[in-house]
């Protein structure tokens, strides 16, 4: 332990050394232009191949990539009958209503009855309040539009997911298949396969359908795995013995057994659909997202703010319905006569949707929420941010400007003057101590791949900017993770606004930022240090939360004070889960990466933008691969020391 | 829930005739839509139009240049505004393989060059002319700039050779290069809150000259021979030596759309508008909160001479 402390410090100074002392010819920088794979070119080429004229047997796979499209448009096109268009006559502007859809009024009592349903009434009153929101604020068309595909995103990502899940567990080579197609999944930027999907799959909301899924059923496929493994193997022995065949031990016994653990997952699948809502509409999604982007061409805060509330609203209504519903499926009510009486809630909702779908003729109010009642905080926004803008602007160009001058260059030099031998021999070597020779192979040959594509000194910058962004947001979210896991109160508090800042649309702030800051580095990092602090406050105070009580009380006995148990007890037990939120962090803020893009900065996530700016798709899925190979690499080191802390903490 | 239409009224009172031509085909023509106000007016123009001919027509939400991959598969059909300010390299790739076709000019002219709030020349009087831009560098300088003015362009996708322009003409200016319009007027907004210097990229037709009051900086004027011949222009030794040339937007589309709805292809190359129209119309919408429907709907019932002409 001890030398190993002496050689990471000792390279440590060889590093400020060489990146500070000594500027090295550019040749030692960076990899040599002979190194130079062109994988942009072959990339392109084998798009061009497999959108063009790549065929199994007669049907060529943009046949079979539309048809798949047009079974996934029939289910939202039901939906969207249902929630936004009614039944018309006529097409675009001639078009009149026959039968309207579902009125502000039907939906919202549905949601009540659902939230009734699930859990009390005070779930079904929140979800009405939610949904009324939507209609006060005027955002109830969008809103529909964005829920129209949100039903149809979750439960195929859920389903997907679910169904590859229980392939990996069940057949070892799926698993070892599925794994990097998964952290590629996860790690891709979305701009850098949007052309050759909607080139795939057509224009239009379902691309963006099937792009929301892609992003949002990773996480889905992962905690099936780990649920399946976690059914207890007795559990198991019994079914066997009971006589089940493989399909039915799975259906009637290791699903239900694993549906708790499961819905962390339908949790991730649902929070994930929703970020993806901004970048959807970019690709035909319409609804809320492309609200956001409209308003916030124009400058419209307020404008882009009430929309994302909304977005962070439609996600709040479905994550506590969904967890209600997973917590209910165990104790069944039944009730005796006739249908309607046994259903309700059922029979409520369906009789509102008619009565108010035929009154609605008469009073229109309760179709569609009036215009003259709409409310709206657009005048409040515009002058909270004129306001601080007027009266602070110089104190926050001073923050920024210290901030850069102190902090954002310095780093940013140090990283350009690393030469990239040395960078990856230190990685190859963090590889090699914490998980032995395989480790420092994958670390290695990631590293020379990003050599390879020639944009280092852009990874180098991606790796500046989130690495500064991702130590802020530990700074900041590990004391709020302590604070929330000490205090219920405070924890209450925090835990709203960690859930808004995930699902609130980075944009919607993000302009703001801008006003004050100006474009640049600054600008993004804040924008990534907001997103990315959410897994660092959770991870935290979940892992201190799970501390097992006798721990603490054994340190009550010993006579440890508050400090003392938190310094001495919790927090080294709750390492692997800190480290765990660190891993989940570097994820966040490296798919932040685009989104900053937006803001001028010149990092990989540029590269993507500028390479579907150009058309160019085979840059820019190299670019996005380079992403993907920085997280993977951060993912590696950081799962391998987790892992040693928790075999540690195990022998203690 | 849906606007009245004053037009499809009228269109009644004139009776069938105002559906000049039997549609070839009823499939839908899919117009793409992207998310500045400029391009929705046009785009609902459009339609509008080839609605009253009779056609079919779906308005669908696509990236401007994620577009183009579609448009040459038939998946989309028009696209209404191309700028070749910002487009040309995307637009010509999607020209070259022969799957799109160029409708013509829209007739709106992009213009697109370095801009300053009036305010600003009270500070430095040399304004318009650029030859006043070095005087003034020390007014336009932040901390990471200075000595040297701050000079904020467009996303790096747009191009537009500033940077060479700045070493052509010897400006003492750094460029700072915002990722997106929507950043680089959030920025505009908050100088002009604050009078502050500001010197930025803007273009038109856009809400932006509308709202705030300023004006272009005059560069020496473009020519094709400036930004390729060293010897033309003050510099002798550099290109690039002038001002942004003013780009047509173009309409495009897919190839196969004249053999398919050859009355629409029709309608679509005679569709034109002028810069000043789409001002005030984007105004309506971006400064004054009106509806982009609302506008569509004033501009057709006032211009209906004008629009017939284009489906006879």
């Amino acid at each position: 332990m001890t030398p190993w402390r002496g050689i990471w410090a000792g390279l440590a100074l060889v590093a400020l050394g060489l990146a500070v002392l000594a500027s090295l010819p550019a040749g030692w920088l960076w990899p040599p232009q002979a190194m130079q794979v062109p994988f942009a070119g072959w990339l392109t080429a084998a798009m061009t191949w497999l959108t063009d004229s790549a065929a199994i047997g007669p049907v060529t796979v943009k046949d079979l990539t539309r048809g798949f499209a047009t079974l996934v448009e029939a289910p939202y096109e039901v939906v969207k009958v249902l929630l936004v268009d009614g039944i018309t006559e006529g097409k675009g502007r001639r078009a009149t209503t026959i039968i309207p859809p579902l009125s502000w009024v039907a939906v919202t009592v549905a949601a009540v009855a659902l939230g009734h349903f699930a859990r009390d009434i005070w779930l079904g009153l929140l979800a009405g309040a939610l949904m009324t929101y939507l209609a006060v604020f005027g955002q109830w068309d969008s809103a529909m539009v964005t829920l129209a595909s949100i039903a149809i995103a979750v439960p195929l990502g859920v389903l997907g997911g679910v169904a590859l899940g229980i392939a990996a567990w069940r057949w070892p080579w799926v698993e070892r298949v599925l794994s990097p197609v998964l952290d590629l999944m996860q790690t891709i930027p979305t701009f850098a396969f949007l052309v050759p999907i909607l080139v795939l799959f057509g224009f239009g909301p379902v691309a963006a359908l099937l792009a929301t899924i892609i992003y949002a059923m990773p996480p889905m496929v992962r905690v099936t795995i780990v649920a399946l493994r976690a059914v207890p193997s007795e559990i198991l022995d019994f079914a066997s013995m009971a006589g089940c065949t493989p399909g039915q031990r799975m259906r009637k016994v290791m699903l239900p057994v694993a549906i708790p653990d499961l819905m962390v997952g339908v949790n991730q699948v649902i929070m994930l659909s929703l970020n993806m809502v901004i970048i959807a509409s970019m690709i035909g999604a319409g609804g809320l997202g492309a609200d956001v982007l409209a308003s916030l061409r124009q400058l419209n805060i307020g404008g882009g703010i009430e929309a994302g509330l909304a977005i962070t609203a439609l996600a709040v209504v479905l994550d506590r319905l969904g967890q209600a519903m997973s917590e209910r499926v165990a104790r069944a009510e039944v009730r005796q006569g006739n249908w309607w009486r046994r259903h309700p809630r059922t029979t409520l909702v369906l009789v509102v949707a008619l009565l108010t779908g035929a009154l609605g003729q008469l009073v229109p109010a309760l179709q569609d929420w009036p215009k003259a009642w709409e409310i709206t905080t657009k005048p409040f926004w515009a002058d909270l941010i004129r306001h601080i803008n007027l009266s602070y602007f110089d104190q926050l160009e001073a923050v920024r400007v210290w901030f850069l001058e102190a902090l954002l260059l310095p780093v940013r030099r140090f990283f350009l003057g690393l030469p990239w031998l040395f960078l990856l021999a230190v990685l190859a070597l963090a590889g090699w101590r914490l998980g032995g020779l395989r480790l420092a192979g994958l670390v290695l040959a990631l590293g020379l791949f990003i050599a390879a594509t020639g944009l280092w000194e852009l990874a180098m910058i991606t790796v500046y900017l989130c690495g500064l962004s991702v130590v802020i947001a530990m700074l900041i979210g590990l004391p709020l993770g302590i604070l929330a896991a000490l205090n219920e109160t405070a924890g209450k508090v925090i835990g709203a606004v960690v859930d808004t800042l995930q699902t609130l649309p980075s944009f919607v702030y993000l302009i703001p930022v801008v006003m004050l800051f100006r474009v640049g580095d600054f600008s993004a990092m804040i924008a990534v240090v907001l997103f990315a602090l959410v897994p660092a406050v959770k991870y935290t105070a979940h892992g201190l939360r799970s501390v097992p009580p006798e721990l603490i009380e054994a340190g009550v006995v010993c006579g440890c004070t508050r400090a003392q148990i938190l310094r001495k007890i919790q927090l080294p037990m709750a390492v692997p889960m800190i480290l765990l939120g660190l891993n989940q962090t570097i994820l966040l803020a490296l798919s932040m990466l685009v989104i900053t893009a937006l803001v001028g900065t010149r990092d990989l996530g540029q590269e993507v933008y500028s390479a579907l700016a150009t058309a160019d798709v085979g840059r820019g899925l190299v670019s996005g691969l380079a992403v993907a190979a920085i997280a993977i690499i951060a993912d590696r080191l950081i799962g391998a020391a987790a892992g040693r802390a928790r075999a540690r903490l195990e022998v203690a | 829930m849906r606007a009245h239409y004053p037009m499809a009224i009228a269109a009644l009172l004139i009776g069938a005739g105002a559906a000049l031509a039997e549609p070839e085909s009823t499939d839908p023509i899919k117009l793409t839509l992207h998310d500045w106000t400029g391009q929705l007016i046009t785009t609902n123009i459009m339609a509008a139009v080839l609605e009253e001919a009779g056609y079919n027509v779906e308005l669908v939400q696509a990236d401007y240049l994620a577009q183009f991959s579609g448009l040459e598969s038939g998946d989309l059909h028009v696209a209404m505004e191309l700028w070749e300010t910002t487009a040309a390299e995307a637009m010509a790739a999607s020209l070259a393989t022969g799957n799109t076709v160029s409708f013509g000019p829209t007739g709106m002219q992009g213009k697109e060059e370095w801009w300053y709030p009036s305010y600003v020349k009270e500070q430095c009087p040399g304004l318009p002319d650029w030859q006043a831009l070095n005087d003034c560098a020390e007014l336009f300088a932040t901390p990471e700039t200075a000595p040297k003015g701050r000079y904020l362009g467009g996303p790096v996708t747009w191009g537009g050779f500033d940077a060479e322009r700045i070493a052509a003409l010897g400006l003492n200016y750094e460029v700072i290069h915002a990722g997106t319009d929507a950043a680089m007027f959030a920025e505009l907004e908050s100088a002009y809150q604050r009078r502050a210097p500001i010197l930025l990229w803007v273009y038109a037709p856009h809400w932006a000259p509308i709202k705030y009051d300023g004006e272009w900086v005059e560069f020496p004027p473009y020519s094709v021979e400036c930004y390729t011949d060293p010897t033309v222009g003050v510099n002798p030794e550099a290109t690039h030596d002038c001002g942004k040339p003013t780009g047509d937007i173009m309409k495009v589309g897919w190839a196969g759309l004249e053999g398919k709805w050859p009355g629409a292809a029709q309608a679509i190359t005679a569709f034109q508008i002028t810069n000043d129209e789409m001002g005030a119309m984007v105004g309506k919408v971006d400064v004054d909160g009106m509806s982009v429907e609302d506008v569509v709907d004033e501009w057709m019932t006032a211009n209906e001479a004008v629009w017939t002409t284009w489906i006879q």
